[in-house]
């Protein structure tokens, strides 16, 4: 059987009447699969989202909605088969949170609008299965942008679609209302089989929620694939043009760039002591030298993003001799150090040698 | 809470019924003669004690309070879907300039056929209103389609509105003599002197667009929560935004060219009755901004003509006076609400 995918766009180019903003674009999106796009600001996220939703008409290709051209759908049609969420916020007034999430069943009701036992039964599941069913009888004007989004996310489920389009669905949210929400889209496509296509900004996030990523630069895909495959070789960091810091591809964190010039303390460190000695010399503008670090230990991405030089020792290897004879090289170029270890063990034993060398020549700095 | 809210509508409709009643009774009864209860059944009922009575009341009184009545009622769902299609809650045909803009063109098409010594017809004045009204209409939409701002737009519409009212001013200093009492009478505004034909052609225009503006609050309910949402609930935005404006402008058209323009109902009405319903659901105040319309209009119209009789007050100065601190107020307690939060 052929796969017939819930979205598909063919070389589509999205964008407006005079300017072209998304080239040549080809996404496929299969049933319970989550495809997030991601890319730098202004890059056409949401310009895509909004011409897979056929809010916008393509400029050229298709987008196929079940493998039927969406311009061929009447606007009831293409209501029952997907939902959207915006970042523009919608302001109803005088309207409670439960009427918010039945006005969800709109393509479903008559003329005018009287909902039925069964519209009223799914707009309840919603609400409990989206976790709002508390808030129903509560004012849409009086509750916080998180819980409004899960409303939102509720109305967005009473539609019964196949397919949901988010376009940044977590910004101005706490961290706990984005886990939250990620959290539903994940269960939304896992137990009701719903494509969702959305766009994030925390990229960290989509790599952890998403099944495909597409990465929009350009004016086109720029990298497309599983999130293994776009987060390596620092890509990343080149698809945002990172300038003041550094990604880290692999835990999601982010460091600030530190100046790199010359260091004047060398900080003794390892199993993840001195990750906050780091940062604050970095705060303060202070340049340093971090070892010895082996590259598997928890604060290596750390140490090399903010020490102006790192010594290093391969994963899972005692420490060398040669190790401490090059940070001693390096301490000799600095005028204090700062120890944060406090027991060693098999593996760096021989760091002792550094520690003493540092006693007895520089100047403690650990009140800095 | 469903039936709390039921409740709720139900009592909200029984108390503008028996407003509109007593409204009503009290337009018939208060006057330049008052009459009594008795004599009003008397001529209501096909016996009347005395043709003056009968006379004031068929006459006079009843074409005049049923256009207040329904020319009211007109204003105010108006002016709810103008608040509807621009999302904004002080949107309403006089602020947007749409009445001032229908008052010039009728102003423009009465002095040219009086000139002429041709008497208009109902149908050409409500025609030559609706004109005016599209024509202002169309320039606000230019002005929204530009700069995407709530303040502007209604600075916007106000300016047009002194425009058009100078101009029409300016028109009517030009007018014969003889045309200049009623014109001048008309275009601040009252419901003095309707005849029964205008009240049957007012009817017939209101009654159709109320019926067809009800048809439509299932689209503007969607809407409420801005155009993407609604589009993908499944409205055809343009079909919907085109028979929005053409209601809207259909329905102030008809209050201009019988009664002139009259302010702040289009915008005080549906704010009441929204905060008595406790909802803004278009299927609920679109019946119930009518007849609160219309009672507002009664009352008003009342005051214009009793307080300083036999002097009669235009019934803008009447609606401004107790429509204008009702739009502040609300206003007031819906951004306290927003900070509260």
């Amino acid at each position: 059987m052929e796969n017939i995918f819930s979205i598909e766009t063919v070389s589509l180019t999205a964008g407006y009447t005079k300017k072209e903003i998304v080239k040549e674009l080809s996404i496929s999106v299969s049933p319970g699969e989550i495809v997030t796009l991601i890319g730098p600001n202004g890059s056409g996220k949401s310009t895509v989202l909004k011409t897979i939703a056929s809010q916008l008409s393509p400029l050229s290709g298709t987008v196929l909605i079940d493998g039927k051209p969406g311009r061929e759908m009447n606007e009831k049609e293409t209501a029952k088969k997907m939902s959207v969420l915006l970042t523009k916020k919608a302001e109803p007034e005088l309207i409670t949170c439960g009427e918010v999430v039945e006005s969800g069943r709109y393509p479903y009701t008559g003329r005018l609008g009287f909902l039925s036992r069964d519209d009223r039964r799914i707009s309840e599941e919603a609400m409990a299965l989206t976790g709002i069913s508390y808030l129903k009888d509560t004012d849409f004007e009086c509750i916080s942008d998180g819980q409004r989004q899960l409303v939102m996310i509720a109305r967005a489920v009473c539609q019964e679609p196949e397919i949901m389009i988010l376009d940044e669905p977590t910004s101005f949210l706490d961290v706990s209302h984005k886990l939250e929400l990620l959290w539903i889209l994940e269960k939304l496509a896992n137990e009701k089989n719903i494509s969702v296509i959305m766009s994030l900004h925390e990229v960290e996030l989509a790599q952890k929620v998403s099944d495909r990523i597409i990465c929009i630069k350009n004016g086109k895909a720029d990298r497309t694939g599983t999130p293994e495959e776009v987060f390596s070789d620092n890509y990343i960091s080149r698809l945002y043009g990172i300038r003041y810091g550094y990604y880290n591809e692999e835990n999601g964190s982010a460091e600030l760039s530190a100046s790199g010039t010359a260091p004047e303390i060398f900080v003794i460190g390892g199993g993840g002591s001195a990750v906050n000695v780091y940062r604050k010399l970095r705060r303060r503008n202070i340049p340093f030298a971090a070892g010895i670090i082996h590259t598997n230990d928890r604060e290596y991405f750390t140490a090399c993003s903010l020490a102006s030089e790192v010594i290093s020792e391969k994963a899972f290897e005692p420490v060398s001799d040669e190790s401490v004879d090059k940070a001693i090289e390096v301490m000799k170029k600095c005028k204090g150090y700062i120890c944060c270890l406090k027991d060693l063990g098999t593996m760096n034993i021989k760091t002792g040698r550094i520690i003493e060398y540092a006693k007895n020549n520089l100047k403690n700095m650990q009140s800095l | 809470m469903k039936n709390t809210r039921y409740k709720r509508y139900t009592a909200g409709f029984a108390l503008l019924f028996i407003l509109l009643i007593a409204a009503l009774y009290a337009n018939l009864v208060f006057g330049s003669v008052n009459l009594t209860a008795g004599k009003i059944f008397g001529v209501l009922s096909g016996n009347p004690s005395d043709a003056t009575t009968s006379n004031i009341i068929l006459g006079i009184r009843l074409p005049r309070l049923l256009s207040a009545a329904i020319l009211g009622g007109a204003l105010s769902v108006s002016g709810f879907l103008l608040q509807n299609f621009f999302s904004n809650p002080i949107a309403g045909p006089f602020v947007l300039g749409i009445s001032s803009g229908a008052k010039l063109v009728v102003a423009l098409v009465m002095i040219f056929f009086l000139g002429r010594g041709i008497v208009l017809g109902s149908a050409t004045l409500i025609f030559a209103a609706f004109t005016g009204s599209l024509l202002s209409m169309g320039f606000i939409l230019l002005v929204s389609g530009r700069v995407r701002k709530m303040s502007v737009l209604i600075i916007s519409g106000v300016m047009t509105g002194y425009i058009c009212s100078a101009v029409t001013d300016i028109v009517i200093a030009f007018a014969d003599d003889s045309d200049i009492v009623n014109l001048h009478n008309w275009s601040t505004g009252t419901f003095s002197g309707t005849s029964w034909s205008d009240v049957k052609t007012a009817a017939i225009v209101t009654g159709t667009s109320l019926i067809a503006s009800f048809m439509l609050s299932k689209p503007m309910s969607a809407y409420q929560f801005g155009e993407s949402y609604a589009e993908n609930s499944g409205v055809n935005i343009k079909r919907f935004r085109i028979a929005l404006i053409l209601l809207s402008s259909i329905l102030s058209a008809c209050v201009t060219a019988f009664a002139g323009p009259v302010s702040f109902v289009g915008i005080a009405v549906p704010h009441l009755t929204k905060s008595l319903f406790k909802t803004a659901k278009p299927i609920v105040i679109i019946p119930a901004s009518f007849i609160g319309g219309a009672v507002f209009c009664l009352v008003s119209d009342l005051i214009a003509r009793t307080l300083f009789a036999p002097r009669e007050l235009s019934i803008s100065s009447v609606t401004a006076v107790f429509g204008a601190p009702v739009v502040i107020f609300i206003m007031l307690k819906r951004e306290s609400r927003k900070f509260r939060r």
